[in-house]
């Protein structure tokens, strides 16, 4: 190994832009990652995929059948199977990131004390929640390219517009991701962590997911718009017939700014946990 | 590596490496709230040396070494690690350190051997490095033949071996022990020691805290006794026996009652008298005569023993109180 002298390291450390937080090198705890998934269970990550491919069925296919068509982003009519397909792509980028941002990041921090032991080497608490963030997306990636191909198989892709939906499902995915970890690093015991579930469920179901928004009230309306989850579901529902308008930047910026604040968080969390 | 040393001790600057500090630490202080955990301790740690941090749980031992991990930022004072403040520099003091906490923190989820590597990894070091040195120090810790195991299938003493092994692999140049041998059989516990010993021929400064005083003597050139986030004394255990104790102890007991009753009996006997629940100890030079002026006084002890003074009379000495309780 190289043995470094005191001087050029201070150096290294004033250019440094996040000093002790970050030491460029999220890739270890990815690669770390990548190796612990061959111990997991595998019908555990096949799960994540089939949920939203289940609801599609049942839902689409089923409830579809008396729905008839429904009107569509651009006002045309599609049918009912397409209009609730880019909703659960989201939901399932949501459910996806959540999962691996709060239970198991909960589970490494207080059970496994893995992060404990990662940052007693080089790492910084940044290169930690990187790599585990990217760890996060990785998964919704694959569920996200799964579930657009069921969606192709089905007959419910019009545009090739519809790629598109991967990448902003890894936004949506990002977003969460950042942010509920960060909110993770507040909560100490099992039962705190049913609260996450308290706010995902009504998010899942009344976020414009199988019906318009027009139904509610205008307060309600209101309420569900600041909701992060109502932007994705319209985001993905725009880019599934290639339709964009100014709405479209707002959905997007709402999750940049999601992302930028949960890392912001998730880094300052992190840093008071573990370098105290 | 080309040679065969688990940490190659050549310093950059050519200098003989016994010579330099390593670690200084001045009017440390760290306080949580309106506790003090450690309260003003300064001390100094020169390269090769094995130096320990002695006292009771909650004395203070190991938010010193977190300091010096730079996992826990000091509240006020001086602390330099090879010229280094690990509160500006953390990633860099830890890249210096090995660190081997006080409760194993594996992970679970990769197999014995991957354990190392990917800690490796951590440190930024290369795959082309960190695969021999994998195996030589899977060689050092004696767990060859377990290299692909999962790691809840070793025992407590391999995996407190692998702990130490993952602590080894970016050849630091100090090793942080927190309370090494902490719950391991006497077997597991001197193979542990063994291991430690050839990381200390090898140059690789120790520094451990432990609540036991064997290991304390067995393994320290120099150590400090801390209580309540002070330094009470500091020296080698043969100085520090000498200076705060007696050569010989006679240790009597009279049974749980009477042990207390008795000590107004004994008064006169050797240099220095406790009475302990469990026992009365009596300080003298020479045991055996201590032992005999008791009989003549016509006093029958129920067992009595005589032993060289440890370091755990120094502490008690020292505090008043026993380390282990």
């Amino acid at each position: 190994m190289s043995t470094v002298t005191g001087h050029s390291v201070t150096e290294e450390a004033r250019n440094r832009r996040f000093g002790p937080l970050y030491s460029r090198n999220a890739q270890a705890v990815i690669s770390r990652g990548l190796m612990a998934t061959r111990s997991t269970n595998w019908l555990v990550m096949l799960s994540g995929f089939f949920e939203p491919v289940l609801f599609l069925i049942s839902m689409g296919v089923g409830l579809g059948a008396i729905v008839g068509a429904v009107q569509g982003p651009d006002g045309t009519e599609i049918s009912y199977a397409a209009y609730i397909a880019p909703a659960l792509l989201a939901v399932s980028a949501m459910n996806g990131a959540v999962y691996d941002s709060t239970w198991n990041v909960f589970f490494k921090m207080n059970f496994a004390k893995l992060y404990q032991g990662m940052l007693y080497t080089s790492l910084g608490p940044l290169d930690v929640a990187l790599g585990e963030i990217f760890l996060a997306l990785l998964r919704g990636l694959m569920y996200a390219a799964g579930f657009t191909a069921v969606m192709g198989l089905m007959g419910l892709i019009t545009t090739p517009w519809a790629i598109l939906m991967i990448p902003a499902s890894l936004l949506i995915a990002f977003g969460f991701a950042s942010l509920g970890m960060g909110i993770t690093s507040f909560l100490k015991t099992f039962q705190q962590m049913d609260w996450i579930n308290f706010i995902m469920l009504p998010m899942f179901l009344f976020s414009a997911t199988f019906y318009p928004l027009s139904v509610y009230p205008q307060y309600i309306q209101w309420l569900i718009q600041a909701m992060p989850l109502w932007h994705g579901v319209e985001l993905l529902r725009q880019i599934s017939v290639g339709v964009f308008t100014p709405a479209t930047a707002i959905h997007v910026g709402y999750y940049l700014l999601m992302i930028a604040l949960g890392m912001l968080l998730t880094t300052v969390r992190l840093r008071k946990l573990f370098l105290k | 590596m080309r040679n065969k040393a688990i940490v190659s001790s050549t310093p950059s600057d050519g200098l003989p490496a016994r010579q330099a500090t390593v670690i200084a630490a001045e009017d440390l202080r760290k306080t949580y709230g309106d506790v003090a955990a450690v309260d003003g301790i300064s001390f100094s740690v020169p390269a090769g040396e094995s130096f320990g941090l002695l006292g009771p749980n909650g004395a203070g031992k190991s938010t010193t070494m977190k300091m010096i991990g730079a996992v826990t930022q000091r509240t006020s004072g001086k602390l330099s690690i090879m010229g280094l403040d690990p509160d500006s520099h953390g990633p860099e003091v830890r890249a210096l350190l090995g660190v081997v906490p006080q409760q194993d923190n594996l992970d679970e989820e990769l197999r014995v051997r991957d354990n190392l590597l990917v800690y490796g990894r951590y440190f930024g070091l290369p795959m082309s490095y960190l695969r021999p040195k994998a195996d030589e120090l899977l060689e050092f810790a004696q767990l060859t033949d377990k290299a692909k195991s999962k790691v809840d299938a070793l025992s407590g003493g391999m995996k407190r071996r692998l702990t130490i092994a993952r602590s080894l692999i970016n050849e630091p140049r100090i090793l942080l022990l927190d309370e090494p041998t902490t719950g391991l059989d006497p077997q597991a516990r001197h193979t542990l020691w063994d291991r430690l010993f050839r990381l200390k021929e090898q140059g690789v400064t120790l520094i451990l805290t432990t609540h036991y005083m064997d290991e304390a003597e067995q393994l320290c050139d120099r150590l400090i006794v801390v209580d309540k986030g002070r330094i009470m004394a500091e020296g080698s255990p043969a100085q520090l026996i000498r200076e705060h104790s007696t050569r010989e102890v006679l240790e009597l007991r009279f049974g749980s009652e009477r042990n207390a009753i008795i000590g107004p009996e004994l008064q006169g006997i050797g240099e220095r008298l406790e009475a302990l629940p469990d026992r009365v100890l009596i300080y003298a030079h020479d045991g055996e005569a201590a032992l005999e002026q008791v009989s003549s006084r016509g006093l029958r002890p129920v067992t009595s023993l005589v032993r060289r003074s440890s370091l755990e009379d120094v502490f008690l000495r020292l505090t008043g109180r026993s380390l282990v309780d």
